[in-house]
């Protein structure tokens, strides 16, 4: 067919063949959707705290807060703050003012999404609260695509966002209490991130999305979500790949959520056993939001850190033109903090956009 | 799904996990926990020498009280100013075994849920992580007492 | 001098004591997935079994503060206080023995807490 398949070791290094999405098979799996008329990316904007703005990344985000409270009282205004700070800066960054937005999607990490709720509360369009833990902002992605694909909706504003004092306070311990962590937990990302998707206009496009099944492996250890979420990427990744009849190569980029260093090392070997080489191609948002410095252990998690990390550096590159096909599976781990006293192990999500330039 | 296979899926999936997951150098957690516990132990220590000179005539027990009511304020004080976590993080059960450690996680509780007033956070959540320690302090207590009374005592 | 060297020998004791049984529970931090909070639990339960079989007293006699001071202390002091009322009061006695001797620390550390709270906020780190 006169296709390059990039695959093996030598995956990433031969010059980008950029294959037309026409090329990949309609929907032979039950998983993957394909918008016809993909939706645009027009505007984005990524806020995050202060560890994470001394991180690898610094340079790409768009706003960085270094007072964790935000001069608020709470972490929780904060965390609202911040979403609403993101929001609006995307719905600005898109040239758009906040009576254009049809529908705006949102998620976070904290009971009855309390920070979605109260964000929405001030602001005028209609709104869907989605919870799946971290793996809330490919979910929203996906379904604000389908809105926009289907033509209900012109304009979709898609945000999330996390904040360690509160999924701090929520899930573990408080703050100030001393809790050793072994070497393979993960750090709460502070941040957000939204993302405008609109039918006209221009800017990357999402072609396919994979909305993922729920995996449980059995693991019950709270700290070590990377090893409980790596099933579910590699099960919405293979369902993605054979959905759509391509091959890791085809992607200049498969970005996951927040496995962490462990979780995407187990996920490289998870997808080796499906038949997959996973190259140089194959990130993690977990693994690169903070420097090794920083002694976060395995990484970030959180909603908020793929959140932050697809609306700067990933997009900036993919508009930059270094990237021309993106996957995007953010992993979700399902747990509250009843369930796992109570013996239940953990259930993990995961679910797959695919941008295109 | 066939339960049994998920069932024998996850005992291997176990097996690798554990086989792949980084644990914590033990000689090293071990020596810091070592030396930040015998550390607090020895200030413990230092508190009742130093009451027990100035109040000779006070019984040890009375003594041991106001050492250990010394050494928590100043945990509680630790904890306030946020010094406290940096220490524990690096000692482990160092810094949560000895009685600092109960009262650290008694303030920390105690000044996390402040946001949500006096009443209902701070003294609801007080003992939302001592509280078992407590609870089954009493009841083993009661029960050893008890126990005593049985085999020694008269009812 | 021979007070000097005394004093020595007791913080000695008392450090290599309180070391080793905080390094015994990093042990089970580390080799076991149990929380902080059962950990906790299962020492001072050691400290009412050693109060209550007498052991107790013994240790406490050459380790003082190294013993007394980890939580298997407080779980001692809750055993002997409640197993001196029981003899002194009866039956009701044994309710109220441990409440009543550990009462000093654990009123210390609330009213200690409750304080520092009306002054201090939690940081994010």
């Amino acid at each position: 067919m006169g296709i390059v398949l990039h695959k093996g070791e030598n995956c990433g290094f031969t010059e980008k063949t950029i294959i037309p999405t026409s090329k990949y098979q309609r929907s032979t799996g039950k998983q993957t959707i394909f918008f016809d008329n993909p939706p645009k990316i027009i505007g984005r904007m990524s806020v995050v705290g202060e560890k994470e703005g001394k991180g690898p990344l610094k340079d790409y985000f768009d706003k960085i807060v270094n007072d964790a409270k935000w001069g608020e009282k709470t972490f929780e205004r904060a965390e609202i703050d911040m979403l609403m700070t993101a929001i609006r800066g995307s719905i600005e960054n898109a040239d758009l003012r906040e009576e254009d937005v049809n529908l705006l999607i949102t998620g976070d990490l904290l009971n009855q999404l309390t920070s979605s709720s109260y964000v929405a509360r001030d602001l005028t369009m209609p709104h869907l609260g989605l919870y799946s833990a971290c793996s809330t902002m490919s979910e929203s992605l996906a379904v604000g695509s389908s809105f926009v694909n289907a033509g209900y909706f012109d304009t979709v504003v898609c945000a999330t966002v996390s904040h360690f004092a509160t999924a701090e306070r929520q899930f573990r311990y408080p703050l100030e209490y001393g809790c050793q962590r072994p070497p393979y937990a993960q750090w709460t990302v502070t941040g957000a991130g939204s993302t405008v998707l609109s039918a006209h206009g221009s800017g990357p496009r999402i072609t396919m999305a994979t909305f993922g099944k729920v995996v449980d492996f059995g693991v019950n250890d709270l700290n070590n979500l990377g090893a409980a979420m790596a099933p579910a990427a590699m099960a919405t990744l293979t369902a993605l790949l054979e959905d759509t009849g391509s091959e890791p190569g085809d992607y200049d980029l498969i970005l996951t959520g927040d496995l962490g260093k462990l979780g995407s090392d187990i996920m490289r070997d998870l997808m080796i056993e499906q038949g997959y080489f996973l190259g140089r191609n194959y990130i993690d948002c977990g693994n690169m939001i903070y420097d090794v410095t920083q002694k976060c252990y395995q990484g970030g998690s959180g909603a908020g850190c793929s959140a932050s990390i697809i609306n700067s550096f990933v997009l900036d590159k993919l508009e930059q033109g270094d990237y021309n096909r993106i996957a995007y599976l953010a992993t979700g781990a399902l747990m509250s903090t009843q369930s796992c006293y109570q013996g239940e192990t953990i259930p993990c999500i995961s679910h797959a956009v695919v941008i295109e330039r | 799904m066939n339960n049994s296979f998920a069932q024998e899926r996850n005992e291997r999936y176990d097996k690798y996990v554990k086989a792949v997951t980084p644990s914590t150098s033990l000689p090293k957690s071990l020596w810091n926990s070592f030396w930040i516990g015998g550390l607090t132990c020895c200030i413990g220590q230092g508190i009742y020498d130093i009451f027990h000179a100035i109040f000779p005539s006070f019984s040890q027990d009375m003594l041991g009280n106001m050492a250990s009511m010394t050494l928590i304020t100043i945990a509680i004080l630790f904890t306030g100013f946020g010094f406290y976590d940096v220490i524990a993080r690096r000692g482990g059960a160092g810094s949560f075994l000895p009685i600092t450690g109960f009262a650290n996680a008694m303030s920390s509780a105690s000044m996390e849920f402040k946001t949500e007033g006096l009443i209902f956070g701070t003294s609801v959540k007080l003992f939302s992580v001592v509280g078992p320690v407590v609870v089954n302090g009493i009841v083993w207590s009661t029960v050893a007492g008890l126990i005593h009374l049985i085999i020694f005592g008269r009812i | 001098m021979t007070v000097f060297l005394n004093y020595l020998l007791t913080y000695a004791t008392v450090f290599g004591v309180g070391g080793l049984v905080c390094s015994a529970a990093q042990i089970l931090v580390v080799k076991t997935k149990l929380t902080p909070a059962r950990i906790l639990v299962i020492f001072l339960i050691i400290g009412i079994i050693l109060e209550g079989f007498g052991i107790y007293k013994y240790i406490f006699g050459f380790a003082k503060s190294g013993i007394s001071i980890p939580i298997i202390g407080f779980g001692a002091s809750l055993a002997r206080g409640s197993i001196e009322m029981a003899r002194q009061v009866g039956f009701l006695g044994a309710f109220a023995g441990g409440l009543v001797r550990t009462a000093y620390g654990v009123g210390a550390a609330i009213v200690a807490s409750y304080i520092v709270t009306l002054v201090f906020s939690p940081k994010s780190k």
